[in-house]
């Protein structure tokens, strides 16, 4: 029978399947990390039981980390202990731990893949809903609950039942300027923030096949804003290219054996699947979110909705509701929307090509005077990259903060946040009320969007910046 | 985990579509290491003003609703983080059944590892439990049966097979498969000889 590349993660990982569909999956690759999981090692520690293979897991901290000089140390009391927990439970388990001191710490889906932890055809879990991100590499990722993360680490197993096949293609090319984080805010605003629920997306198409790795990494991360349990792309030489002597990476005979299974890992061209949309990539262009739910999407020529021109009940309350704690008025213009803040960073678009993309549009700029603006590499080896290259030199000179890595504002459990009532270009993933800091308005864009709404003061087209 | 069989009450109706996690336990909350304590903090920017104090229009802040141990509310419940502080602070706060017409996965599925049931109903369902909510008259919920008796009516709804049982019998699956650790065994000693990449051993 012809399968999907989900079906066949799904079939490889069967441990055991009760009649009603209740399966026991096996998890290849179990990350962790500081705000998810010391419950679930008391919850070990109360029942005597024990990791069952620590080899498999991998722990970082990356919610609560300063993102400025660390050698001082967490200075919130409660941050501290929640770090601290990590690594007294990381040492009493024998999980391998990457500290706040190690050059290897980031985020923690940006370290699985820097490091070729993450890998094909694999089941990825980690107690934070950002897991889709692994998805990229052909793998089965999602993110899990802290009674789940306990089952893990008990059994190396979770208990799942199995989601439906979902396909996004993309065919065609992006116009210059028009990036994957643009890709995925229209594919939300598509389907909405429910439209992938109890499915797992797989992206296709000739759009998504010229995607960079990093690239494809920033849609499958979204895919949980669309609702989806996970979202997955066929690996393919990119994909191999790239994992290819990463320090956990099969080596010499286990990564031909590896190769050959990995090749394996694609849709059978006569596969069914549940639901499928095709959208056409040349029509895409720079977004941003007005509201407070990655749904609530424009381009950046269009216009605040207006709650009047709706019907449908829920809709129209929910739209004032956004209007109101965003501070904007209706059928207002994308671009007369004024910024405070500016904040690149986060599993999204914490990456090097991220940083790359907007660099390229603060080059011998400077930010508007009253913009503060910051950006928070993904990992230390990211931030190691990016000024082995002058990029921090660029950011820095144009009016930037340049920081040290972990998920900061993204979701402000950190010092890092916002003030009622400030307004932020965002290249994280969340604008929920109260995401980046109680009252914070948050505007998510592209690493290079938010580089022109930097300069500009206000949310601006990064194609004006283009050379 | 705390069994969950029947519940009677007032319910609290929250109609606000897609409430996300951060709604229901914003990030500062989620410094603790520990599950309980977090009712205080339930809904808390809804909750409480920029003075810690309690906002009186919000419906958890008013008699009965402040003890209600139903929640109804808007489609989409639950979207957003995978935070398990989300149901944690419902049930601290004394909720341990939602109802809605349908849930983010993963709070779902976070939700009957606490002991609380969340319900899908149809919209039109929704409203009218709502009407009870608002005229503060109870309504009976009996997972067994899988009714809600409300009134002279009930509805039915339905609940996966095995995630009732537990919730009945409140079973604590990580020893429900670790009864199937033969399996696993198995499962990991063919895993060594097809995938030998995987163990990093």
């Amino acid at each position: 029978m012809s399968t999907t590349l989900y079906d066949k993660i799904w079939n490889d990982h069967l441990v055991d399947q009760q009649e009603d569909g209740t399966t026991l999956l096996f998890v290849d690759r179990h990350l962790v990390h500081e705000v998810t999981s010391p419950q679930a090692f008391e919850g070990l520690r109360n029942t005597n039981r024990k990791v069952r293979r620590p080899n498999l897991t991998l722990a970082v901290a990356d919610h609560n980390v300063p993102t400025t000089d660390r050698t001082k140390g967490i200075a919130d009391e409660e941050s501290k202990i929640q770090v601290d927990t990590l690594e007294a439970n990381c040492k009493e388990f024998g999980i391998q731990l990457f500290g706040m001191d190690d050059k290897r710490q980031g985020i923690v889906h940006i370290i699985g893949p820097e490091q070729g932890f993450t890998q094909p055809g694999t089941v990825i879990v980690c107690g934070d809903s950002h897991t889709a991100t692994h998805g990229a590499f052909g793998s089965l990722a999602f993110g899990i609950g802290t009674s789940e993360v306990e089952h893990v680490l008990a059994t190396q197993t979770l208990v799942q039942k199995k989601a439906k096949n979902f396909r996004i293609n993309v065919n065609g090319q992006l116009p210059l300027g028009v990036t994957s984080k643009d890709v995925i805010l229209q594919i939300i605003g598509k389907i909405g923030t429910a439209g992938g629920t109890g499915s797992v997306i797989e992206y296709s198409g000739d759009l998504i096949r010229s995607l960079s790795v990093e690239q494809r990494m920033t849609i499958c991360n979204m895919t949980i804003e669309g609702g989806a349990r996970a979202g997955l792309i066929a690996p393919d030489e990119k994909i191999f290219d790239y994992l290819k002597g990463k320090p956990m990476s099969p080596k010499g005979d286990n990564w031909e054996k590896a190769l050959e299974y990995w090749n394996t890992l694609k849709t059978d061209t006569d596969a069914s699947f549940d639901q499928e949309i095709n959208l056409n990539a040349n029509e895409i262009l720079p977004m941003i979110t007005w509201g407070t739910s990655p749904q609530d999407v424009i381009t950046i020529d269009g216009k605040v909705p207006n709650p009047q021109s709706e019907n449908d009940e829920d809709k129209k309350n929910s739209i004032e509701r956004a209007l109101k704690y965003m501070g904007l008025k209706p059928n207002m213009a994308a671009k007369d929307i004024k910024i405070d803040k500016v904040f690149i960073g986060s599993c999204t678009n914490g990456r090097i090509e991220d940083l790359r993309e907007a660099a390229k549009i603060l080059k011998d700029k400077k930010i508007s005077s009253h913009v503060n603006a910051m950006v928070v590499p993904g990992s230390g080896l990211v931030k190691e990259q990016a000024e082995q290259e002058g990029l921090d030199k660029i950011f820095l000179a144009s009016g930037f903060e340049w920081r040290e890595p972990g998920c900061s504002m993204c979701l402000a459990m950190n010092a890092d946040k916002l003030k009622p009532e400030e307004r932020c270009a965002s290249t994280s993933n969340r604008n929920f009320e109260g995401r980046q800091g109680r009252g914070g308005r948050t505007h998510l864009v592209s690493p290079g969007m938010a580089a022109a709404a930097a300069i500009s003061g206000s949310l601006d087209d990064v194609r004006k910046y283009q050379n | 985990m705390k069994k969950f069989n029947s519940l009677k009450g007032i319910p609290a109706y929250l109609p606000i579509v897609n409430i996300d996690t951060d709604m229901i336990i914003p990030k500062q909350f989620l410094k603790t290491i520990k599950r309980t304590g977090l009712g205080k903090n339930l809904f808390f920017e809804m909750r409480y003003d920029n003075e810690g104090k309690e906002i009186s229009d919000f419906v958890l802040n008013q008699s009965p609703y402040n003890d209600s141990k139903i929640l109804i509310t808007g489609k989409n419940f639950g979207c957003g983080s995978s935070r398990e502080h989300a149901p944690w602070a419902l049930l601290d706060f004394g909720i341990t059944c939602v109802i809605s017409s349908s849930y983010a996965d993963i709070f779902f599925s976070n939700c009957f590892k606490n002991g609380i049931l969340p319900i899908i109903l149809e919209e039109e369902k929704i409203k009218e439990l709502s009407e009870y909510a608002n005229r503060k008259e109870e309504i009976s919920v009996d997972l067994n049966e899988e009714k809600i008796v409300y009134g002279n009516n009930e509805i039915k709804f339905q609940v996966d097979p095995f995630k009732k049982k537990c919730l009945l019998e409140g079973l604590d699956d990580i020893a429900l498969s670790l009864k199937k650790s033969d399996k696993i065994e198995n499962f990991e000693s063919n895993l060594k000889n097809k995938k030998p990449w995987i163990f990093n051993d």
